[in-house]
């Protein structure tokens, strides 16, 4: 049914070697923290997916990049099973974090998705104030220690503390659009996550604000394994140590072209298709 | 400005064209005639029929207001609002009106009580938890719900719950309240659940993903901030389904029974306003007498009182409507 499976795959099997030759280049290999295997995505019939297989190593800042609806946001949805949510999806392959696959069948998606955060394209934060957006992740998770202190430790690792710490009953609405992103980040960050998942966290911001963020970005690596979606190639190369670089194929489904260090893949890509991309040719 | 320069009047363009002397030159661009006629035609007629439900709604104000009036040159408006006994009917008339109004507000309670959870119940259930498929198969028999006549809940509050009511508690009346309103709270259901159901599903998708994002359960997120986020529309239905309650008549009228009276007995008879309306205007009230014009003085605290409560849920629906975007 599904043609073609090994002209699919093949640029995975390019993919894995070269990451693993850069891990070894890199000094000591970190452990790798979500190891995607083989994984396949269905809109219905629409096929989005096909076959990606990737592995993201712990505490580095993993970038996705490619072309519009090249199935970036998709994979990435994928990896805490946001996309559970949308009633036609399907999925196969395995999805491994801490050794098991989510998407087995005695995994509580609830359970999981406390341990992989999310930040969102759009700053989604709740019509509550700022200290209750905060809040309610633990609330939710039957947090016991000081909310106080969970709140503002939350909001400094966002930078975000010195500019509402005297208002924080304040809605979160009230804020700009980067303070809203930021909320959202101390939001992801109060339930202590292991991962945190970012889809084109800066696409609604401005130039400033953007900046804030990729600082932002680069401090929380010290803590946390990121996985960030991005349009924007120069952000990827500033934030990012490894990128993926994510192509429509021929079945015109989301498949990995070339996964590598960022600064390898942006200045000796191996694939033809990744070095047309980055200097503009197309997309 | 636009518009001038659209319609050529403006000075500039005809300094252009029609320098002094010389025969005007037509524009290009210059109205036709019958065009013009044909939309200003359609534009009165179309406001016509705008303005026919608020000539009529003014119309119903001026006639309530009129009679009202001559009401209460024979009725101190104090004793009207105040007094507890109210028997314009018998020979020695009273014109107290709390005790319409009292059996009014208890059928609506319990219409209240009924409707609101259960009506928000389901609106969570349709908007947060049912597949497409189930709710295209709810969602109609909702509205087939909202379609009954009210004659027939009525017919079905005196016939059918009544009975069972007796059976459970021997002591009630066979025309009470408690019936009438359990009924009525299922026939504003519908208006409840619908209303509420829009006002879940306007909240922002992304919006639950940020809490599903966080470890919520399903449960957590409804509760905690998709119910809160459309609070605003909730409480608008609300007060919509109780202004429902307070105006429906023909419920009571079957099956509340006709009794004046203050308290909060719901197995006993009472009246409310819309019953007392319907129970005058069946009998042989002759024009122009005062048991005729309480008719008016009723109507118009009625229409007062639907009135605010519609004003208030717009209001709500304003002032603490969230903005996304």
């Amino acid at each position: 049914m599904e043609a073609n499976p090994t002209g699919t795959r093949k640029p995975n099997v390019e993919a894995s070697p070269s990451a693993n030759d850069a891990a070894q280049a890199n000094g000591p290999a970190k452990p790798d923290v979500l190891i995607t295997e083989d994984l396949k995505f269905w809109y219905g019939k629409m096929r989005a997916l096909s076959g990606i297989s990737l592995n993201i190593p712990q505490h580095e800042v993993m970038a996705i990049i490619g072309p519009s609806g090249c199935g970036k946001s998709t994979y990435l949805r994928c990896l805490n099973r946001m996309n559970d949510l949308i009633p036609s999806a399907r999925v196969e392959g395995r999805v491994i974090f801490d050794g098991e696959n989510i998407y087995a069948r005695n995994v509580d998606p609830v359970q999981m998705r406390r341990r992989i955060g999310m930040v969102f394209q759009k700053p989604n934060p709740f019509p509550k104030s700022i200290y209750d957006n905060v809040a309610y992740g633990p609330k939710v998770n039957g947090y016991r220690g000081s909310m106080d202190d969970l709140v503002e430790h939350s909001l400094r690792q966002a930078a975000l503390w010195d500019e509402v710490k005297d208002d924080l009953k304040k809605s979160g609405l009230d804020l700009s659009g980067g303070q809203q992103q930021r909320l959202c980040i101390a939001r992801a960050l109060a339930v202590e996550p292991d991962v945190i998942l970012m889809d084109e966290p800066c696409s609604a911001l401005d130039p400033i604000a953007t900046t804030r963020i990729e600082d932002l970005i680069r401090e929380l690596r010290e803590s946390y394994t990121i996985v960030i979606v991005t349009h924007n190639m120069q952000q990827a190369a500033r934030v990012s140590d490894r990128t993926a670089f994510f192509m429509i194929d021929e079945q015109s489904s989301g498949s990995l072209v070339e996964v590598d260090e960022t600064q390898r893949l942006f200045t000796t890509p191996s694939d033809q298709r990744t070095e047309d991309y980055i200097t503009g040719r197309f997309g | 400005m636009l518009g001038a320069r659209l319609t050529g009047r403006n000075p500039v363009a005809q300094d252009v064209n029609s320098s002094p002397g010389a025969p005007e030159v037509r524009s290009q661009f210059a109205p036709r005639r019958r065009r013009a006629f044909i939309e200003r035609g359609i534009h009165g007629v179309l406001f016509i029929c705008a303005a026919v439900s608020i000539l009529t709604t003014a119309g119903i104000i001026f006639t309530l207001l009129g009679e009202t009036l001559a009401f209460f040159q024979d009725v101190p408006i104090v004793d009207f609002l105040t007094g507890t006994r109210w028997t314009p009917l018998f020979v020695s008339q009273s014109f107290g009106v709390l005790p319409l109004v009292n059996g009014t507000l208890v059928v609506a309670l319990v219409a209240i009580v009924v409707a609101v959870p259960i009506g928000l119940m389901s609106a969570i259930f349709l908007s947060e938890y049912a597949p497409a498929r189930v709710r295209a198969a709810i969602k109609p028999v909702l509205e087939v719900l909202a379609g009954i006549p009210t004659v027939v809940y009525g017919y079905f509050a005196l016939l059918f719950v009544t009975p069972i009511l007796r059976d459970i508690f021997p002591q009630t009346q066979v025309f009470n309240v408690l019936s009438a309103g359990i009924v009525m709270g299922f026939m504003i259901l519908p208006m409840m659940a619908s209303i509420s159901e829009d006002a879940l599903r306007v909240v922002p998708r992304t919006l639950r993903e940020g809490a599903f994002a966080l470890g919520a359960t399903r449960f957590q997120v409804t509760v905690r901030v998709v119910v809160p986020a459309a609070l605003s529309g909730i409480l608008a239905a609300i007060i919509l389904s109780v202004s429902r309650a307070i105006g429906e008549t023909m419920i009571v009228s079957i099956a509340a029974g006709q009794q004046p009276k203050v308290g909060f007995d719901l197995l006993s008879s009472m009246e409310t306003m819309t019953a007392y309306i319907v129970q005058v205007s069946l009998g042989d009230t002759p024009q122009d007498t005062i048991e005729y014009r309480t008719l008016f003085a009723v109507g118009t605290l009625l229409f007062l009182m639907t009135f605010v409560m519609n004003i208030l849920s717009d209001w709500i629906v304003r002032r603490y409507r969230e903005v996304y975007e």
